[in-house]
């Protein structure tokens, strides 16, 4: 019985899928489908059901099953229709651009808001100071508002 | 103050109007290059030239080495349906001109395992080359395929199939372009 577990797990073993071995993370049909473009809709294969993508499809599905990691099948599919079949561009490079640029509008926007709210406030006038009463009419509010209380 | 106010109202008048300087450029540009549409306005129009790895076997094949000859372009893919139909008509041409008239397939967004069988499926036994992410496609008018350009000796356009390619057509513009 020990010696048929050993057997069944250097099968195992054996069968293992390189990708598994290489300690790469296993590729999931959904996130590829997602993340792979059609090449001739200009949708993600996942939003496609034409024909190359029915193809690009069970190819992957096929990928997947022989234990090929994620890379691995960006990779082959890359090297079949070229770098733009990737949704996302690489970071690297110029594409790094495509990446860095939305963080940098973001930051400039926060930086033109921040100033002009900065200026704002700044610019607003001072409120004038309150009017001081002369005596005579402080006197006659203090009277007034004792016979208030009286009353 | 007031004047970094104008200075900067100034650069987003600027800005907008490169913008929109460029989006022209590229559309003109767009329609300069691109040869189906350049002979649909009845614009003498040269074929775009390309340099492109053969399918099925190695070395590439460039478009402009066939000059002084009459050259039938074809786009296709594996996975199209039309060009199914039209792939025997394309074989049988190339048997009946011989080296009179060169066939060169441009196999597009497709697999090379596909396209290779596709080929012995129809017996095409005329060049072929890899056109994988369509950047030739694009210049020859993109998407839909199948598209046909017939080219003249001169090195003009002269003949243009949008579309599954009859018989007939491919006969007549092949006969217009040994004419010209």
């Amino acid at each position: 019985m020990r010696r048929l577990a050993a057997i069944g797990a250097m099968l195992a073993l054996a069968a293992c899928p390189a990708a598994l071995a290489s300690g790469q993370p296993r590729a999931s049909q959904a996130d590829l489908e997602g993340e792979i473009m059609c090449p001739v809709c200009s949708t993600t294969l996942d939003q496609s059901d034409s024909p190359i993508a029915r193809n690009m499809k069970a190819d992957i599905a096929r990928r997947i099953a022989a234990g090929e990691s994620k890379q691995e099948i960006k990779d082959a599919l890359v090297a079949e229709f070229g770098q733009q079949i990737l949704a996302a561009p690489p970071a690297k490079g110029f594409n790094l651009l495509a990446w860095l640029l939305p963080f940098g509008a973001l930051f400039g926007g926060a930086l033109v808001l921040g100033l002009l709210a900065w200026r704002w406030s700044r610019n607003r006038e001072p409120s004038p100071p309150a009017a001081r009463l002369s005596p005579a009419l402080e006197r006659r509010v203090d009277e007034e508002l004792a016979r208030f209380d009286e009353g | 103050m007031r004047a970094l106010k104008l200075a900067g109202q100034i650069a987003s008048v600027a800005l907008v109007a490169a913008l929109l300087g460029l989006l022209v450029w590229k559309v003109v540009q767009n329609d300069r290059t691109n040869v189906a549409s350049s002979f649909a306005k009845n614009h003498k129009t040269k074929p775009v030239d390309f340099d492109l790895k053969r399918l099925g076997r190695p070395g590439s094949l460039k478009l402009s080495a066939f000059k002084g000859k009459v050259v039938v372009v074809n786009f296709w893919a594996s996975w199209c349906e039309p060009c199914k139909s039209e792939a025997p008509r394309f074989q049988a041409a190339y048997k009946r001109y011989g080296d009179r008239v060169a066939f060169i397939g441009v196999d597009t967004a497709d697999y090379s395992s596909d396209a290779g069988r596709f080929l012995d499926r129809y017996g095409v036994t005329y060049p072929n080359v890899r056109d994988p992410d369509r950047s030739v496609l694009g210049k020859y008018g993109g998407l839909p395929i199948p598209r046909t350009f017939v080219i003249s000796p001169q090195w003009q356009v002269t003949g243009y199939i949008f579309g599954e390619a009859r018989a007939a057509d491919l006969e007549s513009a092949i006969q217009k372009a040994l004419a010209a």
